[in-house]
C-alpha cells in the first residue's frame, strides 16, 4: 500500500476500519512504527540490581532487558547470532551469563559474546566481538525504560515533550519512596492493538461498562469515580501521546494532603498509625494509595493508568496482549502495597471487576469490524474542555471527548507516511 | 452412630469429594448464591498468578476475595450488567486426582486437579488447574469452604476474559 493509501484512510474525524482488520497494514505497522519509535520495555524496579532481567517484546520480537555489572540497562534481541535460538526463557531473573541451550554460546548481560565451545572448530580469523546479542538503543524517564531500534530518532525525553509533567505527576504515588512494579496480570482479546490504544483515552464508556465496578463501591468512593462529572479533560501531547484527566482532584497527589480521610481507607491509615508512622506519613501514602486521577496514554504502547501501567504487544492483527503492571511505594510501608496490591486485583486482570467487561467490548468491536465494506470508526465526540484547564497551545476537549484517539491515529498517520 | 459422634468424626476423603463435587455443580450452573453459603466468615478464594508464593496477601493475585469480595462478585456476576458475564459463558468442569494433604478432627486439607472448559462467541477454552481446599466442619455438622486456590496451569502467563467463578 503506498504512502497516499494510509493517508486516506485517517482523517480527521474517522479512521477506515481496514486499520483494524487488514493483515498487510498490520505488518507494515509492526515495521514503520514499532521499528522507528520509543517502545516502553520495562521499569527499572524490573531490573533492581546487577546481572537482574526480565525479558519483553518490541513489537513482534522478542528482548532480554539486562542490568550488567555496570549498572547499566540493556535491551537485547533474544536471539543467538549463531542459529538463532533463543537465549533466555525464564520472565525474570537473576543471571551473571546467558548461555545458548542449542550449542552452547554464552553472554554477558551487556551482550558480549564470552564463550564458543569447540573454538577450534572455527577459522582462526573468526572474532567473537563480531557476535554480540543485538544491543537496542535504550533510554529512561522516570524509571521508565523504552528501547528503538531506530538510532536515529530524537532522544525519548524529546519524544516524551509534554508528556513528561504528567509522568512526573504519576510518579507521585511512590508518595516519596518512588514506584517499584509488584506484579503483572496479562490477557489477552481477540481484536486489534488500536482498540486498546483507544480505550485508555476513553472516559464515555466507563460509566457504562463498567456499572458493576461502580456497584460494587461505597457511595463516597463511587462519587470519586464518577469520571464524566468532575470538569475533567482530554489533552493532546504531541506524538501520539494525550492525556485524560478524569479525578481533577488526584492530578497532584502531594496536594491536599490535609483533607480528611476516605472512609474506604480508614482502616489502612489506623494499621499505619498502629504500626508509628506519623500523621504526615499516614496522609501521604492514603492520598497515594488509590493513585492519580488521570490516564496518560504515550504512543505507541504504553499508559501510565491511574495507579498501573497498561502496556498492549500487538500479536497478530486481530489478537493484542494486555500488561497491567501492578505499582507500589519502593520501600514504603507493606501496609500500603498491600492495599495497592487489593484494589488492582478490584478492577484489574482477568477476573477484575473491570477488565473482563473491557476485554469483552474489545472483542465486539473486532467482530463488529467485520461487517461493511468501506464503514469508518468514528471518532468526532468532543466538546471543548472547560476554560483554563490545559496548557495553552494544546489541542483539549472535554473528559469525554475522542481528542486522545484523534491525535494517536495523526501519530499513526505521520509514522505510516513517513 | 449418634449423633455427636458423627459431628467430631474426621472428615472422610468421600465426605469431602462430595463436597467439592457438588460446589462444581453450583458453579457450572452459575448458582452463586447458595456457593456463597458454602464459606467460612474467615474464608478465602484465591486464584493467583504465581504458583506457591510464601504469601498470597503480599503478592498479586488474579482473585483475592475474603467474604466481601466474594458477595460483590457474585453480585457482579449476575447483575446482568456486565458484558463479559451475561450472556455468561457455559462451562463444563470436573475434580479429580485427589490426595488427602492434612487432616484433623475437624478439618480437611487436599489437592486435586480440575480440568474445566468453557465455551462463548464460538471460542472453546480449556482451563485446566491445580486446585488446593481446606474444608472445615462447622458446629452443625456441615462442611465448609474455609480456603480454595486455584492455581491455573498458566497462572503467570497471559488468560482471556473469565466471566465466571473457577
Amino acid at each position: 500500500m503506498s504512502d497516499h493509501d494510509y493517508a486516506t484512510l485517517v482523517r480527521e474525524d474517522r479512521v477506515h476500519t481496514s486499520l483494524y482488520r487488514d493483515g498487510t497494514i498490520f505488518d507494515e505497522e509492526m515495521d514503520r512504527i514499532f521499528k522507528n519509535t520509543w517502545v516502553w520495555v520495562a521499569h527499572e524496579s524490573d531490573v533492581p540490581v546487577k546481572n537482574s532481567f526480565k525479558t519483553s517484546w518490541v513489537g513482534r520480537e522478542p528482548v532480554i532487558v539486562t542490568r550488567d555489572r555496570e549498572m547499566k540497562v540493556n535491551v537485547l534481541l533474544n536471539r543467538c547470532r549463531h542459529r538463532a535460538a533463543s537465549v533466555c526463557e525464564k520472565k525474570k531473573g537473576k543471571a551473571s551469563v546467558f548461555v545458548c541451550p542449542y550449542h552452547g554460546w554464552s553472554y554477558d548481560p551487556d551482550g558480549t559474546l564470552r564463550k564458543v565451545p569447540h573454538a577450534a572448530g572455527y577459522p582462526e580469523d573468526f572474532d567473537k566481538s563480531e557476535f554480540p546479542l543485538i544491543s537496542l538503543r535504550v533510554e529512561t524517564y522516570q524509571g521508565m525504560i523504552f528501547a528503538t531500534f531506530n538510532n536515529d530518532i530524537e532522544p525519548l525525553v524529546d519524544y516524551l515533550g509534554p508528556a513528561r509533567k504528567w509522568m512526573d505527576l504519576f510518579m507521585k504515588q511512590g508518595a516519596g519512596y518512588g514506584v517499584k512494579t509488584l506484579g503483572e496480570h496479562k490477557f489477552r482479546f481477540p481484536g486489534n492493538w488500536k482498540i486498546q490504544l483507544e480505550n485508555t483515552t476513553d472516559a464515555y464508556h466507563f460509566p457504562i461498562v463498567h456499572k458493576t465496578f461502580l456497584d460494587s463501591l461505597d457511595a463516597e468512593t463511587e462519587n470519586v469515580f464518577d469520571v464524566l462529572g468532575q470538569g475533567g479533560w482530554v489533552e493532546d501531547l504531541g506524538n501520539g501521546h494525550s492525556v485524560m484527566v478524569m479525578i481533577p482532584d488526584l492530578i497532584d497527589l502531594e496536594d491536599n494532603l490535609d483533607a480528611p480521610i476516605p472512609d474506604r481507607f480508614a482502616e489502612l491509615a489506623q494499621e499505619l498509625r498502629d504500626e508509628g508512622h506519623d500523621d504526615a506519613t499516614v496522609r501521604k501514602v492514603v492520598r497515594a494509595v488509590g493513585g492519580s486521577g488521570f490516564n496518560l496514554n504515550l504512543f505507541p504502547n504504553v499508559a501510565c493508568s491511574m495507579a498501573f501501567f497498561r502496556v498492549l504487544r500487538p500479536v497478530t492483527v486481530e489478537e493484542t496482549e494486555i500488561m497491567h503492571v501492578a505499582i507500589g511505594m519502593d520501600g514504603g510501608p507493606a501496609a500500603g502495597n498491600r492495599e495497592r496490591l487489593r484494589l488492582h486485583e478490584h478492577f484489574q486482570g482477568p477476573m477484575g471487576f473491570g477488565t473482563p467487561d473491557d476485554a469483552e467490548g474489545w472483542e465486539r468491536v473486532q467482530r463488529g469490524a467485520h461487517a461493511g465494506e468501506d464503514l469508518w470508526i468514528m471518532l468526532n465526540r468532543g466538546v471543548d474542555a472547560p476554560a483554563g484547564v490545559a496548557e495553552p497551545g494544546h489541542n483539549a476537549g472535554d473528559v469525554s471527548a475522542e481528542t486522545g484517539m484523534r491525535a494517536a491515529y495523526q501519530q499513526w498517520k505521520r509514522m505510516m507516511t513517513a | 452412630m449418634s449423633e455427636a459422634l458423627e459431628m467430631t468424626a474426621t472428615i472422610t476423603l468421600a465426605e469431602a469429594t462430595q463436597f467439592i463435587w457438588a460446589e462444581a455443580d453450583l458453579l457450572d450452573r452459575l448458582d452463586y448464591k447458595p456457593w456463597l453459603k458454602l464459606w467460612t466468615e474467615g474464608g478465602k478464594y484465591i486464584i493467583p498468578t504465581e504458583r506457591d508464593p510464601a504469601d498470597y496477601a503480599e503478592v498479586l493475585n488474579i482473585v483475592y476475595d475474603n467474604k466481601v469480595m466474594r458477595e460483590a462478585r457474585a453480585k457482579r456476576l449476575l447483575s446482568g450488567f456486565s458484558m463479559s458475564s451475561a450472556p455468561p459463558a457455559r462451562t463444563v468442569r470436573t475434580v479429580s486426582r485427589f490426595v488427602v494433604t492434612a487432616s484433623g478432627d475437624d478439618f480437611i486439607e487436599l489437592r486435586a486437579a480440575q480440568m474445566l472448559a468453557e465455551y462463548k462467541y464460538g471460542h472453546m477454552r480449556f482451563l485446566p488447574a491445580d486446585m488446593r481446599y481446606r474444608i472445615v466442619r462447622a458446629p452443625d455438622g456441615t462442611l465448609l469452604l474455609d480456603e480454595k486456590i486455584v492455581t491455573l496451569i498458566n497462572a503467570e502467563d497471559y488468560q482471556f476474559g473469565i466471566g465466571y467463578l473457577l
